[in-house]
């Protein structure tokens, strides 16, 4: 199964991406703690997109594609703004009794995506910035 | 599309209990945040954070606790997150935080942390 949306790029739109996400994989039939480690991994992985890549411009969009082929989930996030977007690999462990101790907001999110995540990869394809995320569901 | 997070205040005696009801993203974590960064917060004793109705949280929800985390501890005002869903609980689990906040099932727990 597969499925796809469009979104620009407004942080007003993760809403619909989760619920999208969410949809997909409940009707896949996982459970609610899958379901919601996956919606948030593409949440942080969009949210980049939006806030970092395309500094909120609602005039840009992004591409999102899901595919379940029996357990094995492939997304597929691409931006269509024009500032390629190929962030450095997430910390692999951050020291988060010094993130409490500056009283740092961020650096977080992708930490989050490389530990639910089984692959993530940014790569640029047609002047694109694609982030493909995969991880087997069990 | 109404807002998705809402941030309700219950003061009592030296506790503030913040009711979340909703999901806390990068669109909502600024309304947490805003009430975090309150100046009477740092009267009270106790911050308690209800957590029964919040059904999401992403990194900047995270964010907000952890930046406040050191200015409450400076003040000596305990943050406590009770009644947390699974699902929620897990994204503190997978990055370690479960561990360096204080997290407890009941409310009745919440109040004799």
């Amino acid at each position: 199964m597969q499925d796809h949306i469009r979104i620009s790029c407004s942080r007003q739109n993760l809403q619909q991406v989760r619920d999208f996400v969410r949809g997909f994989l409940l009707a896949a039939q996982r459970s609610e703690l899958v379901v919601n480690q996956v919606v948030l991994a593409v949440d942080e992985v969009v949210a980049n997109f939006i806030i970092h890549a395309n500094g909120e411009d609602a005039n840009q969009f992004l591409d999102l594609l899901l595919v379940l082929s029996d357990h094995h989930l492939d997304i597929e996030i691409e931006d269509h703004g024009s500032n390629l977007f190929l962030p450095q690999g997430a910390t692999p462990s951050p020291d988060l009794r010094e993130y409490i101790r500056q009283g740092r907001k961020g650096g977080m999110g992708m930490t989050l995506v490389s530990r639910i995540m089984d692959r993530v990869e940014f790569f640029e394809r047609n002047s694109h910035t694609i982030c493909h995320l995969s991880k087997v569901l069990v | 599309m109404g807002p998705i997070m809402k941030v309700t205040s219950q003061p009592s005696a030296d506790t503030l209990t913040l009711v979340l009801d909703g999901e806390l993203d990068a669109s909502s974590a600024v309304v947490l945040d805003t009430e975090l960064n309150k100046p009477g917060l740092l009267n009270y004793r106790k911050v308690l954070i209800d957590c029964q109705r919040l059904s999401y949280i992403s990194s900047a929800g995270l964010g907000v606790f952890i930046s406040h985390l050191q200015r409450l501890q400076d003040s000596d005002v305990k943050l406590v997150f009770y009644n947390m869903q699974e699902k929620v609980f897990n994204v503190f689990e997978i990055l370690g935080l479960d561990s360096l906040m204080n997290i407890v099932p009941t409310a009745e727990e919440a109040q004799a942390a």
